[in-house]
C-alpha cells in the first residue's frame, strides 16, 4: 500500500498513471469516501428540484451573458478598478503572469509570500517560479499547505489533499516539521494554524486568486471557509490577486446566484464561511489591509477556448469541482492521474485549450460519457459535448483546416480511420451486413477467445446462433399481426 | 500594454457580428425561495449559524455588555478589543467603567504595521458591530470601517458580535439591493457565516483553521 | 454544430438549452418499426424478439426494416463524425416512412432523439428529417409506458431483481423511472436497491476497450453491488451495460447474470392478457 504518490514519481502518460492508482488500495478509498460524502452534501443542499434547475439556468444566463460581452466587460472592469485604486495587468502567458508578480514582490523588497488557495497560481507554477528565485511562496489554505509541503500537486480543485487520510498527514508533519501529531484531525489542523499564524505575520506580499471580479463596482469576491484568504488579502501590506479573464461578471447581483450555486454545490454548503468582497486597497484613514492591491489578468489559451462558440463554453466554469466529485473515473484514478493542475471532467475540457491536445491525448477518451458532469454543472456546461467535439478534433488528420484546439490531430491514425471506413461500408450496404450476420452466427464457435482489450475484464463475447434479422423475420411471417415481409 | 491588447482584440475578433445576451436576470429565482414571516427571521438565522457552531444568544440593547462579560468570564479570556468611538463600543466602555475584574479593554488605534504581532499573538477576543445579517444563508455583514478594521474581526480567536433584530434580512438579494449596494461597496465587505473551519483532512470539519475559533453572535431585539 | 439548440449566428455565445418539458406522447399507434440495434442483433436477439412479442401482446403490428444496421454511435462517440453521418444516412433514408420506431436500448434510441439533430445540423433537409425522426422515437419501456399505457399482469414466482439503468436513459432520455414504473405493475417481483445504483456500468462503447483498467474497475464495482444487493438476477433495458455487465461476470466466474427488461417482462407476463 502505498504511503504516498509524490507527482515526480508517477507514470509519464495517463494510463500508466491511472493504472498505479487503481492499483492503489489506500487511495481509491480515500477518494471514494470523500466523493461519496460530497455527493451526498450537494445533494442535501440542493433538495428542491425546480429551485436547482431554475438557479443553474440562471448561472447559466449570466455567464454566457458575460462572455457574450466579455472585451466591453474587461475593459469596464478595469475602469473601475483603477478608479478604486486597484491596478490591473495583463499577461497572455504564464511566464509574463510570472514575470509581473515577480516585478511586484521586488519592487516591495518581498521575500516571504502567503498565498490564498488559487487554481490560477497552480497554472502558472508560482511557488516554484517564486522559489527559483529565492522569494518563498507559501500555501496558506490547509490542503494546499499539505500537499505544498509533501513536494505534490492538489488532487483536486477544492480539496486539494483529499487523497490523503489523516495518518498520512500525521506522517507527513511528523517527517517534514519535525512536530510531533497524533492523527486527530483537530491537532493537525491547530498545528497547521499555528505555523502558518506566524507566516502571515511576517509575510511581505499576499496573494489570492478571485472567484468573481464585478464590473459593474470594481470588486475582487473571494469565497472560503478557513480565513486563509482575508488573512492573504489583509494582512500583508501588499496584496496580488491573479485570476483568469473569464472570471468578470457584469453585476454586483449576478453574484448573488452565482456564490449560492458555487458553495452548495462544491460543498453542499448554503455559504462559505466568509464571503470577501475587496474593492480596494487601504484607505488613507483606515488602519489595515494591504497599502497595495493588484489584480493579474490572465489568458494562458483562454482566449483560444473563446474563439470557437462551443469551446468557448468551458470558460462557464466557476471552479466548483462538483464534476470531479460525480465522475465515476475520477473517483477511481483521483487527481494526479490527470498529469495536470485541473483534473476530472473539467480539466479534460480546460487543459487542452492551456497546453494543446497533444500533451493530454488521452483525456477525451478517458470518460464513458455517462454524463454525470453536465448533470450536476451548476452553470450547465455541457461537458460530455465537449469531450465528444475534442474527440472529433483528436482524430482530424493533421492536414486538416485550422484546427479549433491547439495540438489537434494528435490520435489521428490512418489504419483507425480505414476501419472506420470498412465499418461504414458494412453499416450502409445492408447485403454486406446481413452477410457479416451470416457468418458470424454461422461461425460463432469459432469467435475468438481473445477480443483485445475487452478480454482482459470480460468473457469473449460469442454471438447468437441467429440474429434478431433473422428471429424476426421468421416471427414476423407467422406472427398473428402480420408485419413487413421485407 | 500588448498583452492588454492582444486580449481583447482576439475576444472582439471571436465575437465578430455577434451582439451581447440581453440582461435576463430573474431575481424571483434568488429571493423566492428565500422570504420569511419576520417573526422567523431570526429562528432561521440562528438555525444555520448553531449547525456551523457559532453560539447564538437572544439579548437587548440594554443587557448585552453584561451578557459579554459573562461570557467572557466564563472563557478566563483577559483582553477584549473594541472601538471607543462607536455608539456600541461607548456603551460597553459604561458597562465596564466600574467593574474591576473585567477582561481588560484594548483598543485598535493605530496602524496595523505598529502592532501586529501584538494584535495576532496577544488580543484573546473582539466585539464588533455589523450592517445587518441575513437569514437565508444564516450570514453576518461586516463593513469595516477605521474604527473597526479588518483584522479585527479575524484575528482575535474569539469575536464577538451585535447583530440588531431589525437589521436581518430575508436573503442577500434583498440586502444588497435595499441598502444599494451598487452604488458604492467600502474597502472590503465581508459576508460571515460562523467561526473559521476546514475539511481539507478527510473532510473532517475541524474549526478555528486560521480565523476565529469562536464565533458569538448577540441579536439586539429591541431595536 | 446544434446551433438548432443555440443561438442563430454561428460565434454567438451559447446558452444551455431550454430544460426539457415533458414529453407529450401519442396515442398507441397501430403499427410501429423496431430498430432492433446492432449489440442485440449480434448478441441478444431473444431480448429484440421479447420486445416485438411485448409490443404485439398490446395489439401492434411490428414491422422490422430488414435493411436496418447500427444507429451510428460506435463511431460518433470516436470522435468519427463523417462515418458516423453516413451510417447515420442510411437508418434515416430507411426510417423515412413516418411510423413510430421503437428502440430497446436507451443509448440508441439517444442518438437518434438527441445525436442525429447534432450530426445533421448544417443540411437542413436531413436535419428535418431527423427532427421528424426524433419526435417519434421511443425507447421501449418509455413507449410501453407512456404510450402503450400497458397494465402487466404478472404470472411469475416471487422473485428478487436489481435493475441497472443506462446513464443515456437516465441523463438524456430521461426514461430512467419507466422501467422502475413497469417493474412495479408486476406483483410478485420486488426490486431490490443495490449500491451506487445511479453510477455508470463503465461500458461507454469503445471506452471499454481504450480504457481497459478504469472502465473494468467501474464494472467490477458495478457487478460487485449487483451481487451483493441480494437480488437473485439483474436488469437493464439496454444491451451495452448487459454485454458489460454479464461479460463481466462470466470472466469473474460468477453465476449470477444480467437480463434484458425485455425478456424478463416477456416471461411473467407473455401470452393473451
Ligand atoms: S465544469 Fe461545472 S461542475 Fe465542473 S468545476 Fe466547472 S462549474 Fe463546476
Amino acid at each position: 500500500m502505498n504511503q504516498r504518490i509524490p507527482v515526480t514519481e508517477l507514470a509519464s502518460d495517463f494510463k500508466g498513471r491511472a493504472r498505479e492508482a487503481l492499483a492503489d488500495s489506500q487511495l481509491r478509498s480515500n477518494f471514494r469516501t470523500a466523493m461519496d460524502s460530497l455527493m451526498r452534501k450537494r445533494a442535501d443542499a440542493f433538495s428542491d428540484e425546480d429551485e436547482r434547475e431554475g438557479l443553474r439556468e440562471l448561472g447559466n444566463h449570466i455567464r454566457a451573458r458575460s462572455l457574450s460581452n466579455l472585451p466591453d466587460l474587461l475593459e469596464q472592469l478595469e475602469t473601475k478598478l483603477t478608479a478604486n485604486g486597484i491596478k490591473v495587468h495583463w499577461a497572455e502567458t504564464v511566464e509574463e503572469a510570472n514575470e509581473i508578480v515577480h516585478g511586484l514582490i521586488e519592487a516591495h523588497d518581498g521575500r516571504q509570500v502567503v498565498k490564498g488557495k488559487s487554481m490560477v497560481s497552480e497554472e502558472m507554477e508560482m511557488n516554484d517560479y517564486l522559489a527559483d528565485r529565492d522569494i518563498e511562496c507559501l500555501e496558506s489554505d490547509m490542503g494546499e499547505y499539505i500537499v505544498q509541503l509533501d513536494n505534490e500537486k492538489p488532487s483536486h480543485i477544492i480539496m486539494p489533499a483529499i487523497h490523503k487520510n489523516a495518518r498520512q498527514v500525521s506522517a507527513l508533519f511528523n517527517e517534514k516539521l519535525g512536530e510531533h501529531v497524533s492523527e486527530d484531525v483537530d491537532e493537525l489542523i491547530q498545528t497547521g494554524r499555528r505555523i502558518l499564524r506566524r507566516k502571515f505575520l511576517e509575510a511581505d506580499v499576499g496573494v489570492s486568486g478571485v472567484n468573481f471580479a464585478i464590473a459593474e463596482t470594481g470588486t475582487l469576491l473571494l469565497v472560503e471557509n478557513e480565513g486563509n484568504g482575508r488573512m492573504s488579502t489583509t494582512s500583508p501590506p501588499v496584496h496580488i490577486a491573479v485570476t483568469g479573464i473569464e472570471k468578470v461578471v457584469s453585476n454586483l447581483r449576478d453574484v448573488v446566484p452565482l456564490v449560492s450555486l458555487l458553495t452548495r454545490s462544491a460543498l453542499g454548503q448554503p455559504i462559505t464561511t466568509y464571503v470577501n468582497l475587496i474593492s480596494g486597497p487601504r484607505k488613507p484613514d483606515e488602519l489595515d489591509g494591504p497599502e497595495e492591491v493588484h489584480l493579474v489578468l490572465l489568458d494562458n489559451g483562454r482566449t483560444g477556448a473563446f474563439a470557437d462558440a462551443q469551446m468557448r463554453q468551458t470558460l462557464n466554469c466557476i471552479r466548483c469541482g462538483a464534476c470531479m466529485n460525480h465522475c465515476p473515473v475520477y473517483t477511481r484514478v483521483g487527481g494526479h492521474t490527470y498529469g495536470e493542475v485541473y483534473p476530472g471532467p473539467i480539466g479534460k475540457i480546460v487543459t487542452p485549450h492551456m497546453v494543446g491536445l497533444d500533451k493530454v491525448p488521452d483525456h477525451p477518451s478517458a470518460s464513458s460519457l455517462c454524463g454525470a458532469c453536465g448533470e450536476v454543472c451548476p452553470v450547465k456546461i455541457p461537458i460530455p459535448e465537449l469531450l465528444q467535439r475534442l474527440r472529433q478534433e483528436n482524430v482530424q488528420a493533421p492536414d486538416h483546416e485550422p484546427a479549433a484546439v491547439r495540438g489537434a490531430g494528435s490520435k489521428y491514425s490512418r489504419k483507425e480511420r480505414m476501419m472506420w471506413r470498412a465499418w461504414v461500408m458494412l453499416n450502409t450496404r445492408p447485403a454486406f451486413y446481413k452477410l457479416f450476420l451470416w457468418a458470424a452466427t454461422r461461425f460463432r464457435a469459432l469467435a475468438p477467445k481473445k477480443a483485445g482489450p475487452w478480454t482482459e475484464n470480460h468473457s469473449a463475447p460469442v454471438p447468437a446462433a441467429r440474429s434478431l434479422h433473422d428471429l424476426a423475420r421468421d416471427h414476423l411471417k407467422n406472427s398473428p399481426i402480420r408485419g413487413e415481409k421485407s | 500594454m500588448s498583452a492588454r491588447n492582444n486580449i481583447l482584440t482576439k475576444l472582439r475578433t471571436s465575437l465578430a457580428g455577434t451582439t451581447p445576451r440581453p440582461d435576463e436576470f430573474d431575481e424571483s429565482l434568488v429571493t423566492g425561495p428565500w422570504r420569511y414571516p419576520p417573526e422567523q427571521r431570526i429562528a432561521r438565522l440562528r438555525e444555520l449559524m448553531e449547525a456551523v457552531h457559532t453560539e447564538v444568544h437572544q439579548t437587548t440593547e440594554g443587557d448585552w455588555p453584561e451578557l459579554v462579560a459573562e461570557l467572557l468570564v466564563k472563557r478566563e479570556i483577559t483582553n477584549l478589543l473594541y472601538a471607543p468611538a462607536t455608539p456600541h463600543g461607548k456603551q460597553l466602555a459604561r458597562a465596564w467603567k466600574d467593574e474591576a475584574d473585567r477582561p481588560a479593554l484594548r483598543v485598535y488605534d493605530r496602524p496595523i504595521e505598529e502592532w501586529k504581532a501584538q494584535l495576532f499573538n496577544e488580543v484573546q477576543a473582539s466585539v464588533t458591530g455589523t450592517i445587518g445579517g441575513i437569514a437565508a444563508t444564516g450570514s453576518l455583514v461586516l463593513w469595516p470601517d477605521r474604527h473597526e478594521p479588518r483584522l479585527m474581526s479575524l484575528a482575535p480567536p474569539v469575536h464577538i458580535a451585535l447583530l440588531k433584530a431589525s437589521g436581518i434580512h430575508d436573503n442577500w438579494y434583498d440586502m444588497m439591493t435595499d441598502q444599494n449596494w451598487a452604488a458604492g461597496l467600502p474597502t472590503n465587505a465581508l459576508l460571515v457565516s460562523g467561526p473559521s473551519k476546514t475539511a481539507d483532512i478527510e473532510q473532517v470539519l475541524a474549526y478555528g483553521a486560521h480565523g476565529p475559533k469562536e464565533l458569538i453572535v448577540l441579536i439586539l431585539e429591541d431595536v | 454544430m446544434s446551433e438548432l439548440f443555440y443561438d442563430a449566428a454561428p460565434n454567438a455565445t451559447r446558452v444551455a438549452p431550454a430544460r426539457e418539458t415533458e414529453r407529450r406522447y401519442p396515442d398507441k399507434p397501430a403499427e410501429v418499426s423496431l430498430f432492433g440495434t446492432c449489440v442485440v442483433d449480434l448478441f441478444f436477439p431473444e431480448a429484440g424478439l421479447d420486445a416485438i412479442r411485448l409490443l404485439e401482446q398490446q395489439g401492434i403490428r411490428v414491422h422490422f426494416p430488414q435493411q436496418q444496421s447500427c444507429c451510428g454511435q460506435p463511431a460518433w462517440t470516436s470522435g468519427y463524425r463523417e462515418e458516423a453521418r453516413a451510417v447515420a444516412l442510411a437508418q434515416l433514408d430507411l426510417l423515412d416512412d413516418g411510423r413510430p420506431v421503437v428502440v430497446p436500448s436507451g443509448s440508441c434510441a439517444g442518438m437518434f432523439r438527441h445525436h442525429y439533430l447534432e450530426l445533421f445540423a448544417e443540411e437542413p433537409e436531413n436535419l428535418r428529417r431527423a427532427e421528424d425522426l426524433a419526435g417519434r422515437t421511443f425507447e421501449l419501456t418509455e413507449f410501453l409506458l407512456k404510450v402503450c399505457k400497458v397494465q402487466l399482469v404478472d404470472r411469475g414466482e416471487k422473485h428478487k431483481i436489481a435493475l441497472h439503468t443506462s446513464c443515456t436513459a437516465r441523463r438524456e432520455m430521461n426514461t430512467h423511472l419507466h422501467a422502475r414504473e413497469l417493474l412495479a405493475q408486476l406483483d410478485n417481483v420486488e426490486r431490490i436497491d443495490h449500491d451506487h445504483e445511479s453510477e455508470c456500468c463503465g461500458f461507454g462503447g469503445t471506452f471499454s476497450v481504450r480504457m481497459p483498467d478504469i472502465s473494468g474497475a467501474m464494472v467490477l464495482d458495478k457487478t460487485t453491488a449487483l451481487r451483493q444487493s441480494g437480488a437473485a438476477e439483474a436488469i437493464s433495458a439496454d444491451c451495452g451495460c448487459l454485454m458489460n455487465i454479464n461479460g463481466a461476470l462470466e470472466k469473474q466466474q460468477q453465476a449470477f447474470r444480467g437480463r434484458h427488461l425485455a425478456s424478463f417482462l416477456w416471461e411473467r407476463c407473455g401470452g393473451e392478457q
